[in-house]
């Protein structure tokens, strides 16, 4: 089971969302989505509750939250951080600025640091080549960085 | 309204099928033999996957730009088809060493080895080299369970096993998780099987292709334990066995080979062969003592009296309402399975008769079964420490073990069961199919309850292969209403019914397995041929049209062992002994 328990308000927020929905089992990626807008990340507990809602077997709910990138069931950090790896990024050396993301948190991709400050991810593509390398942390989008700046920026939010 | 018709053309033959047929249904009705991998159809049972995933399946369709898989492309009015042309067979060839190249070459120690769908594949298409070997094969999650293996590195992503599971079954254990080369089948979070609500029917065992489930093999286990001379090992045979035994050894489907099997036995080296089948006789006593108490209790107006009552003999079915069904454990018979009392009677009764030790006593079973091995393991069914039935094979190890000790099962002769506890009548022999429990204890029953001797003991009413049947039988002016239900998905449409207090019954008859224990996760493997559990359940009830005995409670030595023993069904011992308990197992 989940380490952390679901507060009763989340969980019966996620009940009125499938009510809202109509328990279609039809309606689970939408229902999904919204309760991982909800609580930001989709912890067991919470694919357990929508499964009995919709009356699913829970292993078809974790079929399709692992399926998708999208979903996730480690909770992110309070500053999430997207390494771009799209092609223009790639090769202007965002792998780079990733391993040193990595080095300075000590966390791997998909991880979330354990103050719960940084989570680290990598995308692919903002729309911004420009700007290449480029890093998103929360909305903000950072361009043309280099290693040396990761651990300024990480001092800045901290 | 009658069906449209469609004709069209395959390999050059007109054939004319419904609308709505597949190209691979038309094939089949011409003898035309198209490859399949993914696909899973058992006419008559709910047993269906078609997700055309695997494409080996794919023809030619004149005027198609590609090619289509014939188990999904439904045929239309004037269609050509073509099933061998060079692009195809290429194009099947290619498919199916793609899927080699993410499967272990190590088919010389598989347990699917000559029973494997791709090797059969690989053996036709031709296939003597991987030419796609270059990425590293995934590891994938290996776990071993009382009952099943699973060993997810052989896994072809068909999805049988997860359509059984949640279609059939509706137990919902076994999923597909993660994509790409990530995927694998489990349970919810990846958790192993053991701590999910899968019920052991063995039924994902029973449809998977390839090498991924297989059942646990415990035949090294018993080749022990028969070499050691301080162990006085004895078997016990379920019905179901000896109907399906035969295909092992080139006999056609319903082929019966009880003597034969028995004769296999004793070759082996048990010191007795004894019969499930009389620990059936055994389960009617006590069972229908049950119906027959809480009937008349009911009748009389008690209001703590729970109707339907529902039998308890399938361990799957035991294993899906305790997790599934928590609120009801009160509902279905305490009687132990037929395996159990006849462990249990083995290693009291006739253990004491023989002066053997608990400790050194081996009771080995034989079942279609997977869930038996899981049974015999429960603590429950445990003297200190020490089970009532050490462990249990199922048929197609038995045939294997037939096969390594060499013994030409099909020349040898037939032998008689071993007595007392090999003896047993007709109605302990229909155990094996779906709605045997229900007439063998409607003949005990009737007769009971009216005091007067059965006429005809065949209640065709019960019989067949229909998901869910129902039938009134009349007791001297009293309506028992009963209802039978095989596969666990029928089971919870009738479970729910009555949580929702819609109750038409009296007694209701669950077998886990479509078919019953004939088509159990043990048994010789069916491919997808329906025709094969008809043919067993026929079997089964030819050897009770045979039976000089029909009637549990006629059998000559149940009588014995109740004025020995037991004293009587429901009796202080008999509770002792052949009764249990159910827990909740629900994992909300």
């Amino acid at each position: 089971m989940s380490d952390i328990k679901l507060a009763c308000d989340v969980a019966e927020q996620v009940r009125t969302i499938c009510d809202k929905h109509g328990n279609n089992p039809g309606e689970l990626i939408n229902i999904l989505h919204e309760a991982q807008h909800l609580h930001g990340y989709l912890p067991e507990e919470m694919q357990c509750i929508i499964a009995s809602k919709l009356n699913i077997p829970v292993s078809k709910v974790y079929g399709v939250v692992t399926f998708y990138a999208f979903f996730t069931m480690t909770p992110k950090g309070k500053h999430p951080i997207s390494v771009c790896m799209g092609t223009a990024c790639y090769v202007r050396g965002s792998e780079k600025l990733l391993e040193e993301f990595k080095r300075v948190l000590g966390i791997e991709v998909g991880e979330t640091t354990p103050d719960g400050k940084f989570s680290l991810d990598c995308l692919r593509c903002v729309g911004a080549c420009g700007l290449a390398p480029v890093v998103m942390i929360g909305e903000k989008v950072y361009g043309r960085l280099q290693p040396i700046d990761v651990k300024k920026i990480i001092e800045e939010l901290e | 309204m009658e069906e449209k018709q469609i004709t069209l053309q395959i390999d050059g033959h007109f054939i004319t099928v419904p609308e709505g047929s597949t190209i691979l249904e038309a094939a089949n009705k011409i003898g035309i033999n198209i490859p399949t991998l993914c696909h899973i159809d058992l006419k008559g049972t709910c047993i269906k996957n078609t997700p055309a995933s695997c494409r080996i399946c794919v023809v030619e369709v004149i005027g198609r730009r590609n090619l289509a898989p014939a188990c999904a492309t439904r045929c239309t009015e004037g269609m050509v088809v073509k099933t061998s042309t060079l692009r195809v067979m290429n194009a099947r060839k290619v498919v199916a060493e793609l899927i080699l190249s993410d499967h272990p070459n190590d088919c010389l120690t598989c347990p699917k080895c000559g029973n494997c769908e791709l090797q059969t594949l690989a053996l036709r298409f031709n296939i003597r080299e991987m030419p796609f070997n270059g990425g590293e094969l995934s590891p994938r999650k290996r776990e071993i369970t009382a009952s099943i293996v699973r060993n997810m590195d052989k896994c072809i992503f068909c999805r049988r096993c997860e359509s059984v599971c949640n279609d059939v079954q509706t137990v919902g254990a076994l999923g597909a998780i993660r994509r790409g080369f990530n995927t694998t089948i489990a349970p919810a979070f990846d958790r192993m099987m053991t701590e999910s609500e899968c019920t052991y029917c063995g039924q994902c065992v029973a449809v998977c292709p390839v090498g991924a489930l297989t059942e646990r093999d415990y035949t090294n286990r018993l080749l022990d334990d028969l070499a050691n001379p301080n162990k006085v090992v004895i078997v016990q045979t379920a019905p179901a066995v000896r109907a399906a035994l035969g295909e092992e050894f080139g006999f056609p489907p319903g082929t019966l080979v009880t003597g034969k099997m028995v004769y296999a036995l004793r070759e082996l080296g048990f010191d007795y062969v004894f019969d499930t089948d009389f620990a059936a006789d055994l389960t009617i006593m006590e069972e229908g003592s049950e119906i027959l108490n809480r009937l008349t209790r009911y009748l009389n107006g008690d209001k703590s009296v729970r109707l339907p009552i529902l039998t308890s003999c399938c361990p799957a079915w035991v294993n899906f309402f305790e997790h599934h069904f928590p609120d009801m454990l009160d509902i279905p018979s305490t009687a132990r399975s037929p395996q159990q009392m006849f462990g249990s009677i083995a290693k009291s009764y006739w253990a004491e008769k023989m002066g053997i030790s608990r400790e050194k006593l081996v009771v080995v079973s034989i079942m279609p079964c997977l869930a038996k091995k899981y049974e015999c393991d429960r603590d429950e069914f445990k003297v200190n420490g020490i089970p009532d039935v050490d462990y249990s094979i199922s048929t197609r190890e038995l045939a294997r073990l037939i096969k390594r000790a060499n013994i030409g099962f099909p020349l040898v002769l037939d032998s008689p069961f071993d007595n007392p506890m090999g003896e047993s009548t007709g109605a302990g022999v229909i155990f094996g199919t779906t709605g045997g429990v229900m007439e063998a204890a409607l003949r005990s029953v009737y007769e009971i309850y009216t005091g007067e001797p059965l006429q005809n003991v065949n209640f065709e009413q019960v019989r067949g292969l229909n998901g869910v049947r129902r039938a009134t039988i009349n007791l001297n002016g009293f309506e028992l209403k009963v209802g039978i239900a095989h596969g666990l998905g029928n089971a919870r449409h009738l479970l729910e019914d009555i949580r929702n207090g819609h109750n038409e019954y009296h007694v209701i008859e669950i077998m886990a397995c479509p078919g019953g224990c004939i088509g159990g996760g043990g048994q010789p493997l069916h491919h997808g041929n329906s025709e094969v559990l008809y043919a067993r359940a026929n079997a089964l009830y030819r050897e009770d049209a045979n039976k000089p005995l029909r009637k549990s409670h006629d059998n000559p030595y149940i009588k014995k062992l109740y004025e020995e023993y037991l004293g009587k069904p429901l009796g202080e011992i008999s509770e002792t002994l052949l009764h249990t308990h159910y827990f909740n197992k629900s994992m909300d």
